[in-house]
């Protein structure tokens, strides 16, 4: 799973004095035993470390400079993160509706109006899911497929998958079928791998990069 | 009062293709051109007859020895070739599925009788372009009892830019001549380097080209280089001479995002259309597919591997689809076929789809501009 690219708790420099004590005992939460008059500071998959000196200047700009010291480590160790930009890069995927217009109107969180951070989460989240879904559709390996085919094959940038058209009576099936179960007809079929879960992540995806593909067609479930 | 006579005599819908069927076939094997004629009207009657229009088109003989109407220079009664494209094998142990589907288009064309005059393999052997994959097709298509001209597809080159494909096939640029037909074979799906800069291995190269929708690759060209050897190849050619081009992607832009395309087709169809006969066949598309652009006249081949959907944008309007394949039937939608030459030099075409009736796009269609012969429409376009 590769849902994790915006990992991004900041520790910030003003905490630091209060966790001091607690940081140094921590059980083998740091490699090394911080060397005299330094501290270790955790980014929050409660691996990745950095030192810092104690007597470091408890500024805003110095709690930054450790926050990209622990990310850069972070990415480092995790070379996978551009997968969002390389997968978009090769396949077309289509974008969200833009809320913008939403932006210092309403309820958003309990009290506070929609923000520009709220807009920009809800776009980020919903198209990474989608892009995830286009990352499995286009790979024989994630699918699981013992014969080296992917959906993209029959459907390049989703064509004929007709979303819009489910559920519909499926006479192949002798039953009516959600999109879901052609995608799992197709996986167990063609494909030739094992079918998903109705909840697993992969099938979530997968409908979520069908529908995103054919953003604007209007619904018309039962149509042939 | 008896009631038994009122009760219609009912034949299923099986028992009456049978019949057409077997009039037909009964007609074919002393055909001439009376005969077809009667064969031809028959068949068409007893469709009608039953109601089921789209029965018509399904017996329409393949290959029809038409008297010579003069032009062209056609030898004898015009000549029939088979076809089979775009099988896009990998190794048995990976995929037996597509090397069936293949050895399937191996077996129509060498039951044909008549026997084809050559069969033409339209690229996209191999899915992967590796050696195993292309030395497998090399072996299957041996097993072809007619001659077979070869063409290259994006899946044979890209792993090793043609080196095995060379050493089995010989030179991906070509032309021959077959009964006063002139035909040119083109390397179509050359690609800028899109590689190097992002330091691609060999293999995340092809497995880029392979992936229709990828957009990281560049588009389809012709080139310079072989539009200058198109150009020498074709002045010793007089215009009057039928000129049939093979290209693998098709020679004109359809759509961009899946490189239905070739970047430079409106230089290529420059050469091509001082001549009075000229027809396209292109792999790639793996669908019926039709176009005219001027007195050029194009069409697709069917895959053996698997289909791909009709473009959303672009589609010639000539091009009549076929029937939306059902993915319930891992055969649908693919095929192999024939063409059949006249003694004018234009040609008629049969994708002989499997499990289905085969769709004859014919040179009239085309001459008429859509008027006349129009093939018929399936009951299921695509979405």
């Amino acid at each position: 799973m590769n849902n994790s690219s915006f990992l991004a708790l900041i520790v910030l420099a003003s905490t630091l004095a209060a966790q001091a004590d607690s940081q140094s005992s921590a059980p083998q939460a740091s490699p090394a035993t911080p060397a005299a008059g330094s501290k270790t500071v955790k980014l929050c998959d409660n691996k990745t470390t950095v030192q810092v000196p104690n007597d470091a200047p408890k500024t805003r700009a110095e709690g930054q400079k450790i926050s990209d010291a622990l990310m850069a480590q972070w990415k480092a160790t995790n070379p996978d993160t551009k997968w969002v930009k390389e997968e978009v890069e090769a396949h077309q995927v289509v974008t969200p509706a833009d809320n913008s217009k939403l932006v210092g109107t309403g309820q958003s969180s309990t009290y506070g109006t929609v923000t520009q951070q709220d807009v920009q989460v809800w776009k980020n989240e919903t198209y990474k899911t989608a892009v995830y879904g286009s990352k499995v559709f286009h790979s024989g390996d994630e699918l699981g497929s013992e014969i080296a085919v992917s959906c993209d094959m029959c459907h390049p940038r989703a064509a004929n998958t007709h979303p819009e058209s489910y559920p519909k009576f499926q006479p192949q099936l002798g039953r009516v079928a959600l999109l879901r179960d052609m995608i799992n007809w197709c996986i167990e079929h063609p494909v030739r791998g094992k079918v998903l879960a109705p909840d697993d992540p992969k099938m979530r995806a997968l409908e979520a990069y069908i529908i995103a593909q054919r953003k604007g067609v209007p619904l018309d479930y039962g149509k042939r | 009062m008896n009631d038994n006579a009122k009760i219609p005599h009912i034949r299923s819908v099986e028992t009456r293709h049978l019949e057409e069927r077997e009039t037909l076939f009964r007609g074919l094997s002393n055909l001439d051109r009376r005969s077809f004629l009667k064969v031809s009207t028959g068949a068409a009657a007893a469709a009608l007859a039953a109601g089921a229009s789209n029965h018509f088109h399904s017996f329409l003989p393949v290959n029809v020895a038409y008297a010579a109407e003069g032009g062209g220079g056609v030898q004898g009664q015009g000549f029939t070739f088979a076809y089979i494209s775009d099988s896009h094998l990998y190794v048995k142990k990976t995929n037996e599925r597509f090397v069936r589907q293949l050895l399937r288009a191996v077996d129509d064309i060498n039951k044909l009788d008549p026997q084809p005059d050559f069969v033409f393999y339209g690229g996209d052997l191999a899915q992967l372009g590796r050696k195993e994959e292309l030395d497998l097709g090399a072996q299957i298509l041996k097993s072809i009892k007619a001659p077979v001209h070869m063409m290259v597809g994006e899946h044979d080159w890209y792993f090793d830019m043609g080196q095995r494909w060379n050493e089995l096939f010989g030179a991906q640029t070509y032309s021959f001549d077959h009964k006063g037909v002139h035909f040119v074979v083109l390397m179509s799906v050359q690609e800028k380097d899109f590689w190097s800069a992002r330091g691609m291995s060999p293999a995340e190269r092809m497995h880029t080209v392979a992936g229709l929708d990828n957009a990281v690759q560049s588009a389809f060209e012709v080139g310079a280089a072989q539009r200058e050897w198109l150009r020498k190849d074709l002045d010793k050619v007089p215009k009057s001479t039928p000129l049939i081009v093979f290209s693998h992607s098709p020679l004109y832009k359809l759509y961009r995002p899946w490189n239905f395309w070739t970047d430079d087709a409106e230089d290529v169809q420059a050469l091509l259309q001082r001549f009075d006969r000229v027809t396209v066949l292109h792999g790639h598309t793996h669908q019926v597919l039709t176009n005219r652009i001027g007195n050029i006249q194009f069409h697709g081949m069917l895959s053996t591997a698997w289909p791909w959907p009709y473009a959303p944008q672009g589609l010639p309007a000539l091009t009549v689809q076929m029937n939306r394949p059902n993915p319930f039937d891992s055969n649908d939608g693919l095929g192999d076929g024939t063409v059949s030459v006249h003694p004018d030099g234009l040609v008629d075409k049969l994708y002989s789809l499997w499990n289905r009736n085969p769709m004859q796009v014919k040179a009239s269609y085309l001459s008429s501009g859509g008027k006349s012969d129009v093939p018929v429409a399936p009951t299921l376009a695509s979405y």
